[in-house]
């Protein structure tokens, strides 16, 4: 059990959640995620880690309403507790000097991208994030982004913000044009990554994508979120959720993400 | 033993045989011999007083047969049910020369199923505390077995799960139908109330590394298990409705997906539901298809029904139940349809050549003989082996072959100073009753480290 200390509606529909989990702000490191259980009812849920503070002994996530786990947090407030609250699990995202990383978010990822940027800025790169939304009044984190970041662009599919149409579009005009990047990584939802990493392809630009795969256990013993990494099978949870874009099986992936759409209809509507 | 009848059985998730009543218990404690050199002793693991707690059953003195037995097994409720006891103990019982030897299992779990219906469990009375903190990694048999002798010679005990709730196998794998959860949880909470600590959803290696728990304990014992699932590697093998044993049976039984949607975790719910393997992990899978509505559930083995490693209880019930056996006969690949579900699993007939080093003949294929069968879940159910988080973690702990941790199997100690383990982590998958006797020498040796140590 943890407490939730903050619940926020920071857009329509995307939440950000700041829970009481001392042992896990003490370990987090960037790119890792949680696995969490609303109540016993639930699904267990994974979660990326968008902000911790091992001071305050606080782990902040971010996520979008979707089915009935994630809309079962969305009932919860501030005092509440979540039944289960696992981690930090998962490789954490690799940091080191590159030269100038793009990072790409969208839905969840831009809150997922933000601790990954802090810690790259940190060691020394020039840190360019994308940040994409259907429409301006969905994104988040605006300020937060531009603190660690050396630009923030903007996309949104209705132009009312920054540019018109996908991050993806934006990147790959920016690297027709010859801009040099050193490494991309792209988090967000599975068909946005799967297009970051098809941009950046004929480029050869190292493209890290953080693979959302069904997951259940996290700790390497169900094999739910096994995907193919240059024809071998890997496990998400633990030898990612990180990998190098141009070597996952995207097929794959696209068609595993829509295992279960029959039967969470049926349990959203119980 | 009395059981549900296969037809209802399949139609619900309670457990399958009923139990003994106290007469019948009776009945079959008479029919033991009380022989001079109790043979059946010699079966068992963890050498319960066998001949004992038998004569107590058979003179109505359940109470003091209850303590006897407990003497040696905490566990009773769970090894009565789930030990493999016709290739232990009841394989040396005198009786089953000329006759069934005595159903020592189903005593076992009489006894034990007695005292937790009829008396308040008495906690027993902890010893003058020695100082010393122990850490037990994982609450499977193992790691519950290491923590009840531990917190019995007064260390101070706390248990470490990376689950949201404790039992290992015995919760996430072992179907409701075989073992109710509810025993489990029981057996857990006696070790609460004998002051261990549990905490779940802690993943060591990750929230806590093997050094840090050094730093904070006397010494650790590592009790994860073997939560590696294997797949066949083969063509097709990652479409949608293929899972690996563990997630059919986690989700089945931890996350309660037989009782969606109440509870919320799905299951894809097969019309024809292929398992492959023939242990008693593809014997669940198989079952559980089946109360999850499958017209067909089919087990697909390589070898033939003599070379099946599962019990012969287990694989008796399954085709009692309808499970079809399609032997000799090894998947090669799976097909899916334009959606990328898996629609058959394309095999391979085999037949038998000569014995393997584990003296199993082994299979050969025939050439030119693939078929297909048509199917819409198949469950992967091949083996596991131990867990790498833990020693990929902690590079000083020394594996073998398989990944297992090695150990001194006298003291349970590994290559790390303070670091014991024991269970399937360290043999690779094997049963409850050895994993909880390997709890129980490492107990020993970590008691007698933890006194000597300066
Ligand atoms: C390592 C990892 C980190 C993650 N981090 C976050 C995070 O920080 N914030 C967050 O909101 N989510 C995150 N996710 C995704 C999140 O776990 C799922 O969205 C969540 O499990 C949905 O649960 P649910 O019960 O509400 O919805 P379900 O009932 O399980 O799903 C409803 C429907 O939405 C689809 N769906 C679910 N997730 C996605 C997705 N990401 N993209 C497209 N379709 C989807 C499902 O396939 C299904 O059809 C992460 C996933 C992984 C594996
Ligand atoms: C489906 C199935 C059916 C079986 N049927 C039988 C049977 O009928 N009879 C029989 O005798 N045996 C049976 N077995 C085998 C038996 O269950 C195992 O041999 C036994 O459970 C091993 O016990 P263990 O304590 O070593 O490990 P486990 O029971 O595997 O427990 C290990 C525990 O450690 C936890 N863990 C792992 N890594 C970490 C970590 N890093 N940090 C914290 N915790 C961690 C796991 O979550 C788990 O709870 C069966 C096994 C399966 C899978
Ligand atoms: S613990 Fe298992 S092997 Fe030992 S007596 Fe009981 S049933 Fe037999
Ligand atoms: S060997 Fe069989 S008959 Fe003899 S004491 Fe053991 S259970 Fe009884
Ligand atoms: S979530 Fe179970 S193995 Fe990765």
């Amino acid at each position: 059990m943890v407490k939730i200390v903050e619940k926020t509606e920071i857009a329509p529909n995307v939440h950000s959640c700041t829970v009481e989990a001392p042992d896990i702000a003490r370990k987090a490191l960037p790119g890792q995620f949680v696995i969490i259980i609303p109540d016993e009812y639930s699904e267990r849920t994974p979660m990326t880690i968008s902000d911790w503070d091992a001071k305050k002994g606080t782990v902040t996530f971010i996520f979008l309403e979707i089915g009935a786990s994630t809309q079962k947090i969305a009932e919860l407030k501030q005092g509440d507790e979540l039944y289960s609250f696992t981690g930090p699990l998962g490789k954490p995202m690799e940091i080191k000097k590159f030269g100038t990383v793009a990072l790409i978010g969208g839905c969840y990822g831009i809150g997922g991208i933000y601790p990954v940027a802090r810690a790259l800025k940190q060691a020394g790169n020039k840190i360019i994030c994308f940040s994409e939304a259907r429409s301006k009044f969905l994104l988040y984190w605006n300020e937060k982004l531009e603190e660690v970041s050396d630009e923030v662009r903007y996309s949104t599919v209705d132009g009312s913000i920054g540019f018109k149409g996908h991050a993806y579009d934006d990147i790959e005009e920016d690297l027709k044009t010859g801009k040099k990047f050193d490494r991309i990584i792209a988090i967000g939802c599975t068909y946005m990554m799967y297009r970051v990493s098809e941009a950046s392809r004929p480029f050869s630009i190292e493209t890290i994508t953080s693979m959302n795969t069904v997951m259940i256990d996290g700790t390497g013993m169900c094999g739910a979120c096994r995907l193919v990494v240059e024809d071998k099978t890997k496990f998400a949870c633990v030898d990612g959720p990180h990998f190098d874009g141009h070597k996952v099986d995207w097929d794959i992936i696209l068609s595993r993400r829509k295992a279960y759409l029959d039967e969470e209809i049926i349990s959203q509507e119980r | 033993m009395r059981e549900q009848p296969p037809g209802e059985r399949i139609k619900n998730y309670d457990e399958v045989p009923y139990g003994y009543s106290p007469e019948e218990a009776i009945i079959e404690a008479e029919r033991c011999l009380q022989c001079k050199n109790p043979k059946c002793i010699e079966g068992c693991p963890v050498e319960i007083d066998i001949k004992g707690f038998i004569k107590f059953i058979a003179e109505e003195k359940f109470k003091e047969g209850v303590t006897l037995l407990k003497e040696k097994n905490i566990l009773p409720a769970i090894c009565g049910r789930v030990c493999p006891q016709e290739v232990q103990c009841e394989i040396k019982c005198i009786v089953g020369i000329k006759n069934e030897p005595v159903a020592i299992g189903r005593l076992e779990r009489f006894l034990a199923d007695w005292e937790r219906e009829n008396i308040e469990i008495e906690i027993p009375a902890i010893p003058k505390s020695t100082g010393k903190k122990v850490a037990i990694v994982g609450a499977g048999p193992a790691g519950i077995t290491a923590a009840a002798d531990l917190v019995r010679l007064g260390h101070k005990v706390d248990i470490f799960e990376a689950l949201h709730k404790p039992g290992g196998v015995l919760v996430y794998g072992i179907p409701e139908f075989r073992l109710p959860k509810a025993i489990v949880f029981k057996e857990i909470d006696f070790l609460i109330q004998m002051g261990v600590r549990l905490f779940t959803d802690s993943v060591i290696g990750m929230i806590k590394s093997i050094d840090e728990l050094l730093n904070e304990y006397n010494a650790v014992f590592l009790g994860t298990g073997a939560g590696l699932p294997w797949f066949l590697e083969v063509p097709g093998e990652n479409l949608n409705g293929i899972y690996s044993a563990n997630e059919y049976l986690t989700r089945a039984n931890l996350m309660k997906a037989y009782l969606f949607p109440k509870y919320k975790t799905p299951i894809i719910r097969g019309k024809r539901v292929a398992t492959i393997g023939g242990g008693n992990v593809a014997m669940d899978c198989a079952r559980t298809a089946l109360r999850l509505g499958a017209e067909k559930s089919i087990i697909v083995y390589r070898r033939s029904r003599n070379e099946m490693p599962a019990r012969n209880e287990e694989i008796h019930h399954a085709e009692e139940e309808g499970v079809i056996f399609k032997l000799l006969s090894n998947p090669a690949a799976f097909h899916g349809d334009k959606n990328n579900w898996v629609n058959k699993v394309e095999c391979i007939s085999m037949k038998l050549g000569e014995p393997d080093d584990s003296g199993r003949r082994r299979p050969v294929p025939i050439p030119d003989a693939n078929f297909m069968l048509p199917i819409d879940v198949a469950v992967i159910a091949i083996g596991n082996s131990p867990n790498p988080l833990v020693p990929s973690t902690t590079p000083d702990i020394e594996t073998g072959k398989w990944g297992n941790i090695i150990t001194d199997p006298k003291t349970c100690k590994t290559s790390k100073l303070g670091v014991f383990a024991g269970g399937d982590v360290a043999t690779g998958a094997a049963t409850v009753i050895l994993a909880m006797g390997a709890g129980k020498i490492a107990a020993r040796g970590m008691h007698n480290y933890l006194m000597n140590e300066t």
